[in-house]
């Protein structure tokens, strides 16, 4: 066995640590021969300390494209020539949005909106939105709205969304390759905000932006330290028209090793099988991420790009025995 | 404008729904392997970028000229 996985055993799965950097960056270095027990490791850490359930979600875009940031994954930025055009879902295509989400037995329904961070027309629009979804569907409502202000933090606290996704993407030292138009230290602010009010606090990123290995253990630590209450983990779609649409895919095995070293990182977190997977690991490697670390999922379409049907991923979720977190059990 | 629920008929359509180039012209193979996982972007009937929004079960793709296609 690799001396880092004994390491690992008695550190993250006996005691609940998670490793630091460079233990993170050894992990991802581990060669294949060494990923199946890399990956059954993972998943027994994540059942000791997370349990069997796995927490589903839907999302939706409320305000798709015209951003006017350069993120430049993005399809949504106004900066790229991406065929993503500007579009507003009203309130009552929102309520049926979560209600079908609801439907799935998923327990959250994050509302998301492609802006630096929102003006008093979105923050107005998310107030009606969130009451109408409060009284009509039984589901946790969370929010990904960009940077916030203090004030929109206690506005955001106030209408009840219960859990804020703000990704700081990628680690620090490779930000600037991938954002121009604001600094990680500025989406750092809007974190630590959103978790003095009391809010969840949701923040991951993507892999396969173009960052090394050693930027992708600095970015697990840096997660780590931020220890958000959940981690979506996204795998570059490479969009047309976007400065990264000729950024090749993620290879799966780089995917499952990273999906496992994140899991060794933060042994009690929720994290989140979110975009990308698809195309990265296909139905088979999103099995092997389920055993693997993985204790949640986002089902059905994303933002602009479409999923499997959820129907799919929770017929998988009963074949693996995992049972889908009650409501209850978030509340 | 019309209202168009259904997509076009393969024989209406003059572009392709993914890229917005000429259907007949150039290799498609890529963009409806695409397709699977992302809705319709161009009007195939005139390439006007289309107004789409994506739902957790679904997605709307509005031509101003043609109309709305639904998944």
């Amino acid at each position: 066995m690799a001396e880092i996985l004994d390491r690992a055993r008695a550190q993250v799965l006996k005691n609940g640590v998670g490793l630091d950097e460079a233990g993170i960056l050894e992990v991802l270095q581990l060669p294949d021969e060494d990923l199946p027990e890399l990956l059954q490791l993972a998943h027994e850490v994540r059942m000791t300390w997370c349990g069997p359930e796995v927490e589903v979600e839907g999302i939706v875009s409320l305000k798709t494209g015209g951003c006017p940031e350069d993120c430049h994954f993005c399809s949504q930025s106004g900066l790229f020539t991406s065929p993503v055009r500007s579009v507003w879902l009203d309130i009552p295509s929102l309520v049926e949005a979560a209600r079908q989400t609801a439907a799935t037995g998923a327990t959250e329904f994050c509302i998301v909106a492609a802006v630096r961070g929102p003006d008093k027309r979105l923050m107005d629009q998310m107030r009606e939105g969130v009451k109408a979804i409060k009284a009509a569907v039984d589901i946790q409502v969370a929010a990904s709205l960009g940077m916030l202000t203090q004030e929109q933090v206690d506005e955001l606290v106030e209408m009840g969304v219960h859990r804020y996704n703000h990704n700081l993407e990628t680690c620090e030292s490779f930000f600037p390759n991938v954002v121009t138009t604001h600094s990680w230290e500025e989406r750092w602010g809007t974190l630590k905000m959103v978790r003095d009010s009391g809010m969840e606090v949701c923040c991951g990123g993507i892999l396969g932006l173009g960052e090394t290995i050693e930027q992708r253990a600095e970015f697990a630590a840096q997660l780590a330290e931020l220890d958000p209450h959940e981690v979506p983990m996204n795998f570059l779609n490479p969009r047309p028209g976007t400065p990264l649409g000729d950024q090749p895919v993620v290879e799966g095995k780089d995917a499952l090793r990273a999906i496992a070293a994140f899991r060794l990182a933060m042994p009690k977190t929720i994290l989140r099988y979110a975009g990308g997977r698809e195309i990265t690991l296909g139905d088979l490697g999103t099995r092997d991420g389920l055993l693997g670390g993985i204790n949640a999922v986002i089902v059905g379409n994303y933002l602009t790009t479409l999923g499997r049907p959820a129907t799919e991923d929770l017929a998988m979720l009963e074949d693996l025995k995992m049972p889908v977190k009650a409501l209850s059990a978030t509340l | 404008m019309m209202d168009v629920t259904q997509p076009a008929a393969d024989s209406e359509a003059q572009y392709c729904d993914r890229c917005g180039e000429s259907a007949a012209g150039g290799a498609h193979a890529a963009c409806a392997a695409a397709r699977e996982l992302e809705p319709p972007r161009f009007c195939p009937r005139c390439r006007r970028r289309m107004k789409v929004q994506v739902v957790p079960t679904g997605w709307t793709a509005t031509c101003v000229e043609h109309g709305t296609r639904t998944s």
